[in-house]
């Protein structure tokens, strides 16, 4: 099935002398349960790529098709809410609320959704559980390690149970063995739960653990292939 | 959530948050005790124009506001005052004769004020009999015949002291100009000194035998009521019923006090807003480097899902909170301060020597009502609101693509 399918996508940055043609028209699709890494050279459109699939950038021309909903007819406002209820991300480290333990950072995507306290408190556990960060419940991130913490960000991505994660750079700030375990948890939930991760990455690591691996370079596909 | 998340964000820079919040503190404390300070004059002043000089209400022959003459009384003043007693609103009325006069020592004259009064009654509406010293005589004991208590500014004038002989010199009631000899029983002073050097209070029998006024009448009659604020319907409602008479309250007797009274809230208010004005471009300082500091947090809350009209709340609730806190904290010790001055006073006589040629007590006792509390918590609130804006649509502003991207 379907989840993603991106039609002819171009994305201009107007730079002051001479215009970037970061996505220079796109055309993939992505089906449930896939793990992809889309892997580039610096500059070569991955993170602009991943954003507008997310919905985090609008492209100049072109379609991306979400379960059937074109998100970049989606106003701001709705494409915030769509986001909400879709597409899980995972970005580089420092990315929880510092002010909140684990357990209270994975309850926050779920409390913006209007969830029960109940369903809250019970399934935050559970995604605890499944990155192996039970232990750590009630620590803040700052008491946490890089790994630790993009763990966390895993399980507060798929706490609103989206319909595919987005991973920019995951393993960017992380050592061997951090990077080792959340690649483990991540295939792991990918495999037994369905859950479809998208990377952008340098990290041959998760190349290496991808199923299917996208190179960018220009903008542009230069090669889409299944391991 | 949000609550919870805005709450612990103003503690993430401890020492910026604690410089708003002792600014805010120190701020709401300034205005707080300042405005308690005038309150507490004002109040005092009113309190004591009203026991001491004016009572609530007066009414008088309309003509005798005009020169003050003799003639122009008020006929049948004791079934007046009766009548008036019998009213609910009303704690005590008494009948006044004043007659403008001379008087005279054997050192010094002045012209003065008589008021003819039956002490007994008078003391249930004016509070002079208060305010005679122990040394310094009595409320008309003491003194067989003609007895007069004076304020302590005129006995210094006249050069007399209690037993003292005073020699009066009045119009009669047939035009000619009578003499008569009166005994100082006692010297008052109140906080007005221009009050005590003017007025000089003797019987009403006493005055009236001397001018050959009918007992029957008065110039005035004086009525305290049994709270302050009813004194405008209450007035209304005597005006209704004795038409031919003029009826004044306390504001119209001394308009310079209605007006400090009618005009302090505004004052009050008015100190509260600037100070709150000046610190609240420091709170919108310190919330813009908040934002700015979380850029790339800001973005990620975007790119997870957080509208932007929790994002709008989140930022608005922080700036509240910080105002809040210090607010609360400057009314904390402002009512502290204020109930630890409230009995004793503070004493400005060394700094305001003037203070009773207009009428005020030198010692001040600061006061203010709960009202003044709760409009300054809602004041402190809409500042942070106010506040909040700008920070906040420059939150609303960013691009969560790029805020995420942010390195800070």
């Amino acid at each position: 099935m379907k989840v993603i399918e991106i039609n002819g996508i171009e994305k201009t940055y107007d730079e002051k002398t001479v215009p970037v043609h970061a996505v220079n028209g796109i055309d993939l699709s992505f089906e449930q349960g896939e793990f992809v890494a889309i892997v580039g050279p610096s500059g070569s459109g991955k993170t602009t790529l991943l954003n507008i699939i997310g919905g985090l950038d609008k492209p100049n021309s072109g379609e991306i098709i979400i379960s059937g909903t074109n998100i970049g007819a989606l106003s701001s406002s709705k494409m915030i809410d769509f986001r909400l209820n879709n597409i899980g991300f995972v970005f580089q480290a420092y990315n929880l609320i510092p002010v909140l333990t684990a357990k209270e950072n994975i309850e926050f995507i779920m409390d913006l959704q209007g969830r029960s306290k109940v369903e809250k408190d019970s399934r935050s556990l559970e995604l605890l559980k499944s990155v192996g960060l039970n232990d750590r419940a009630n620590s803040r991130p700052n008491k946490l390690s890089g790994g630790q913490q993009q763990r966390v960000a895993v399980a507060r991505a798929l706490a609103s149970k989206p319909k595919f994660i987005l991973a920019d750079e995951p393993t960017a700030n992380l050592d061997s063995k951090s990077t080792e375990t959340l690649l483990e948890i991540m295939e792991k939930l990918n495999k037994e739960e369905n859950i479809t991760f998208i990377f952008s990455t340098h990290d041959a690591r998760v190349v290496k653990k991808a199923r299917r691996v996208i190179t960018v370079e220009d903008g542009k596909v230069v090669s889409d292939e299944k391991c | 959530m949000i609550n919870s998340i805005a709450w612990k964000n103003i503690w993430r820079n401890k020492l910026r948050s604690l410089v708003v919040i002792a600014a805010v503190t120190f701020g709401i404390l300034a205005a707080v005790f300042s405005a308690a300070l005038m309150n507490g004059m004002v109040e005092r002043r009113l309190r004591s124009a009203i026991e001491l000089e004016t009572s609530h209400i007066q009414i008088h022959n309309p003509k005798y506001l005009e020169n003050k003459d003799l003639y122009y009384f008020i006929n049948n003043a004791d079934s007046l005052v009766a009548e008036i007693k019998k009213m609910p609103e009303i704690k005590s009325a008494s009948k006044r004769l004043k007659i403008m006069a001379m008087a005279n020592t054997s050192s010094s004259g002045t012209g003065v004020m008589v008021n003819g009064i039956v002490p007994e009654k008078e003391k249930l509406v004016t509070g002079i009999y208060n305010k005679i010293l122990d040394s310094s005589g009595t409320y008309f004991d003491g003194v067989k015949n003609n007895p007069v208590v004076i304020g302590q500014k005129l006995a210094e004038k006249l050069k007399i002291k209690v037993k003292s002989k005073v020699i009066l010199t009045i119009q009669a009631t047939d035009g000619t100009m009578v003499s008569g000899a009166f005994k100082v029983a006692g010297i008052f002073e109140t906080s007005n000194s221009m009050f005590d050097e003017l007025n000089i209070f003797a019987r009403f029998s006493d005055l009236a035998r001397l001018t050959s006024f009918d007992i029957n009448n008065a110039h005035e009659i004086a009525i305290l009521l049994n709270d302050t604020k009813l004194s405008d319907d209450f007035a209304l409602k005597i005006s209704r019923q004795f038409s031919t008479l003029d009826t004044m309250t306390w504001k119209e007797i001394q308009p310079d006090l209605g007006m400090t009274v009618e005009f302090l809230n505004i004052m009050l208010y008015f100190s509260l807003i600037i100070i709150l004005l000046a610190l609240g471009f420091g709170i919108v300082n310190t919330m813009l480097m908040v934002v700015l500091e979380r850029v790339k947090e800001l973005g990620i809350l975007m790119a997870i899902g957080m509208n932007k009209a929790r994002i709008f709340k989140m930022i608005m609730l922080e700036t509240i909170y910080l105002s809040l806190t210090g607010g609360i904290a400057g009314l904390i010790f402002g009512i502290v301060l204020i109930q630890i001055f409230q009995y004793s006073g503070i004493d400005v006589s060394a700094y305001g020597e003037g203070f009773s040629d207009i009428g005020y007590d030198a010692i001040i006792y600061p006061s203010i009502g709960w009202d003044f509390y709760l409009g300054t918590v809602l004041l402190v609130i809409l500042t942070g609101i106010i506040a909040s804006i700008y920070p906040a649509r420059k939150a609303l502003k960013l691009n969560p693509a790029e805020a995420v991207r942010t390195e800070i």
